[in-house]
């Protein structure tokens, strides 16, 4: 398998940097494969957008950085400029299609998988859930990023025991989106 | 996913997915650190944070100081009341300590400075990497002095070498720095904690002799004096001035001789058995790759990528950076038509290699001046040049 | 002592603090009428009086004449840099509880230098002692103003008379957090004594300042230049005020030197003790 690069971004206080460590754990602690997770850091982590990067591979990662995608796990307009650019020509976009509108620079993705993720996590009673809907969307699309047992394994122990419960629920939603 | 290990809590054996700030914390507390002394600054903060988490949990005291400098004075105090003792900090943070490492030094006290680099001088970039005090890990402080100084170059490693920077600081006695930063500090990868028996934790060595027989500065053929600590009825007294072997001060042109050869040359006779370097693919290399910390991964990558299309090319990753491997880049200067070295800064270690290469081959240095690092393909682009 | 076994001390090979200081050490560095010697006594008089185990003493210094008395002591003794010693003597403490931890150096070590790491250690009622052997300026090297030089003294480094503000030390130990304060000057050997033994005997964070006589860089250069002029200085201008307002004892050219015991703090939480509250915070349930 060669390298996978995967960016999750958004804004402060949508989950973005849990994401990226769900996803990096599961993979290297439960897919026996290597991953590195890095997050914007410092001032340009508090409010306004916020990433974090996956980076894949069953050999050694000698670059720890993510710098061409394959894919943009957007859920803000704000990101989305910011990001885009960095898409490889055939990468996959994964979009919270309320909040964020594409535009001609998403022409270059393979194909492009829509989820109103805010509004899924809103009738589960708190927008905070959008997240982890987007994460099980995500797992639901691809074959060469994680299984649902490694994540649903890793969200078990990561996510704090009373809200285990409605996030199991909001990866199930997303997982059925269609 | 640690496991509970409930005879032995500082070693939070298990697969963990963690940073290289928290894996050289835990890399500490299994050394057997029981002293924390820090103050704030990015990008090493995580590591107080953790370490005022980890270390009332096992009996161990954190104190946030109120700077660098008290915080170095502070873990020197703790390692003379008998315990390990470390602090953690960045470059602006390092310079403020460097008086009290010489103190260290001079005291021949062991503990370990945790330097996560960002770009300097000064203020520079707090939140982005650099390499940049290479230099000052060697020659912060005034005076003649050997010195320690490791780097990490992924999240397992942080926690193995902090454990070792502290076996290394038991075992010579000095103030060990391990030399990361902000790339490797940051990034969250797998870490695997061994259980307790199966790590290796070196303790100073104490004196067998009785209080009115023992002399604190007399070392064997280890260059290596023993260390009796306050509390333990040997009455130690510990001077920054030049001392004789009772520790008294001795301020005459014999005694500086005899004291600072000896505390240089405990690390220079031992060199062989401190330095730990990482070869890779050099067996039949014509071109070299000197690098360490995070540049010395895209190093790696580089030389796979070259490999690939047949061009011989290896890596000396240089997980010791101090004292320098002299020996080993003299043969390597025998053997290559080339050296070359990516590092995040303006040449701190290429100045080294060419001292050390005697003039025998050619030296380039591949500088990023911060805030970024080299990827694979800027290294390789190096290596293709001609 | 009576009187008897005065004369057979006289008459004997023993001297009452054998054992006390580093034999080998001896002759100390310091000047003829320098206080420094009857104040390194007294420290050790006061450890005995304070019955003190030997082996739990510690005495730090950082750098200067008084820096050095740490070193002449025959105890757990660590002459550390400039200004450094109280953060040191803090990492010192805590790694054993039962320590007793003396600080003991001059004014522009602890209050210029390292005025930082005194207001913060007063703040966290650190247990230690701190003595502050207070003579007014640089002696060390060689007679420059500092941080506790009155306005008017002339030093090196002031040859027109000190223009800055002094601080007043009871004052500044007291605003921070203090849980014993007490000036004395070097002629109050008695009184000096008291208060370092009840300073020893107190947990938390105890500050005594002693006024010391500095013929050779301080007396020289202000018409005292013989240490019994020093002390014939002291007497006259002193005055015992225990209790007094730390606000009103500071010192300036010819005022009236307060002295005594200012503050003495009972049920503080030191330092100690806050470590080991939050080390059974630590493994409270849940956390």
């Amino acid at each position: 398998m060669s390298r996978v690069e995967v960016r999750f971004a958004g804004f402060g206080g949508q989950g973005i940097g849990l994401m990226g460590r769900l996803l990096g754990e599961a993979v290297a602690l439960g897919e026996g494969k290597n991953s590195v997770m890095t997050q914007s850091y410092g001032p340009e982590s508090r409010g306004g957008a916020s990433s974090a990067d996956v980076v894949i591979d069953t050999d050694d990662i000698d670059f720890p950085k993510a710098t061409d995608l394959d894919y943009f796990v957007v859920m803000s307009q704000e990101a989305y400029s910011k990001y885009i650019p960095k898409l490889k020509k055939g990468g996959i976009i994964f979009v919270e299609e309320d909040l964020v509108t594409l535009d001609e620079h998403a022409d270059k993705a393979k194909k492009i998988f829509k989820i109103p993720a805010t509004k899924i996590a809103e009738s589960l009673g708190s927008r905070l859930y959008a997240n982890i809907a987007m994460l099980g969307f995500l797992c639901a699309n691809t074959d060469d990023i994680v299984s649902e047992e490694s994540l649903l394994k890793v969200m078990k122990t990561k996510i704090k025991a009373r809200y285990v419960e409605k996030n199991l629920v909001a990866f199930q939603k997303g997982k059925e989106h269609q | 996913m640690s496991k509970k290990n409930e005879d032995s809590p500082e070693v939070a054996t298990g697969q963990h997915y963690t940073t290289g700030n928290h894996a050289a914390a835990e890399g500490s507390l299994a050394a057997g650190c029981k002293f924390f002394g820090g103050y704030p600054i990015t990008p090493s903060s995580e590591i107080a944070e953790h370490m005022a988490l980890r270390l009332p949990k096992i009996n161990g005291n954190f104190v946030q100081f109120e700077d660098e400098i008290a915080s170095i004075a502070g873990i020197l105090g703790a390692s003379w009341g008998g315990v390990k003792s470390m602090t953690a900090t960045s470059g602006p943070g390092y310079s403020l300590m460097v008086e009290n490492i010489g103190l260290g030094l001079m005291t021949e006290t062991p503990c370990v400075i945790v330097n996560v680099q960002r770009g300097g001088p000064s203020t520079g970039l707090p939140t982005l990497i650099g390499q940049q005090d290479v230099m000052q890990a060697r020659w912060g402080s005034h005076g003649d002095y050997e010195t320690i100084a490791i780097s990490p170059s992924n999240v397992q490693e942080c926690f193995d070498l902090a454990l070792e920077c502290f076996n290394l600081s038991e075992q010579y006695r000095l103030p060990v720095t391990l030399l990361m930063d902000e790339v490797i500090g940051h990034m969250s990868e797998r870490l695997v904690i061994p259980p307790k028996e199966e790590l290796t934790i070196i303790s100073r060595k104490k004196p067998t002799d009785p209080p009115d027989k023992h002399l604190p500065y007399k070392a064997d053929d280890s260059l290596v004096p023993p260390m009796a600590t306050a509390g333990e009825g040997y009455r130690v007294m510990v001077t920054g001035l030049t001392h004789d072997e009772r520790g008294y001060p001795d301020l005459t042109p014999e005694a500086q001789d005899k004291a600072v050869r000896r505390i240089n040359d405990k690390i220079r006779l031992n060199k062989d058995k401190i330095i730990k370097l990482e070869e890779y693919m050099l067996d039949d290399a014509k071109t070299a790759i000197v690098s360490f910390g995070t540049s010395a991964r895209a190093a790696k990558g580089a030389v796979n990528r070259a490999r690939k299309k047949g061009i011989k090319v290896g890596l000396l990753r240089l997980i010791t950076l101090w004292p320098f491997p002299d020996e080993k880049i003299d043969q390597l200067a025998d053997q290559v038509d080339r050296i070359i070295i990516p590092e995040i800064n303006y040449g701190q270690v290429t100045r080294e290699v060419e001292r050390a290469a005697h003039g025998k081959t050619e030296v380039k240095g591949d500088f990023r001046l911060g805030g970024a690092i080299h990827t694979p393909q800027e290294i390789l682009k190096e290596i293709e040049r001609n | 002592m009576s009187e008897e076994e005065e004369f057979q001390l006289i008459e004997s090979d023993v001297h009452p603090l054998d054992g006390y200081l580093r034999e080998g050490r001896i002759p100390h560095i310091f000047c003829p009428a320098c206080s420094l010697g009857s104040v390194m006594n007294i420290i050790v008089e006061a450890i005995k009086e304070a019955k003190l185990e030997n082996k739990k003493v510690s005495v730090v210094s950082g750098i200067g004449c008084t820096g050095r008395i740490s070193g002449y002591l025959n105890y757990d003794s660590f002459h550390t840099t400039h200004g450094r010693a109280i953060p040191f003597a803090i990492g010192l403490g805590v790694t054993d509880p039962e320590r007793k931890v003396i600080v003991i150096s001059g004014d522009g070590d602890l209050f210029a230098i390292g005025g930082n790491h005194f207001i913060h250690a007063a703040r966290r009622n650190a247990d230690i002692t701190v003595i502050c052997v207070n003579n007014f300026n640089y002696g060390m090297t060689g007679g420059q103003v500092g941080p506790t030089s009155y306005k008017g003294q002339y030093q090196s480094t002031a040859p027109y008379g000190a223009v800055e503000e002094p601080f007043n030390l009871p004052d500044l130990a007291a605003s921070c957090g203090a849980v014993y304060v007490a000036r004395w000057s070097a002629l109050d050997v008695r009184r000096m004594k008291d208060s370092f033994t009840e300073a020893l005997l107190k947990k938390g964070f105890t500050f005594v300042e002693v006024l010391g006589s500095c013929p050779t860089t301080f007396g020289r250069r202000n018409q005292l230049a013989e240490g019994k002029k020093i002390l014939e200085y002291f007497h006259e201008k002193s005055e015992i005020q225990h209790g007094a307002d730390t606000k009103t004892v500071g010192i300036s050219k010819d005022s009236k030197i307060i002295v005594g015991k200012f503050i003495d703090i009972e049920d503080k939480p030191t330092l100690t003790d806050n470590l080991m509250a939050v080390q059974r915070m630590s493994k409270a349930k849940g956390k």
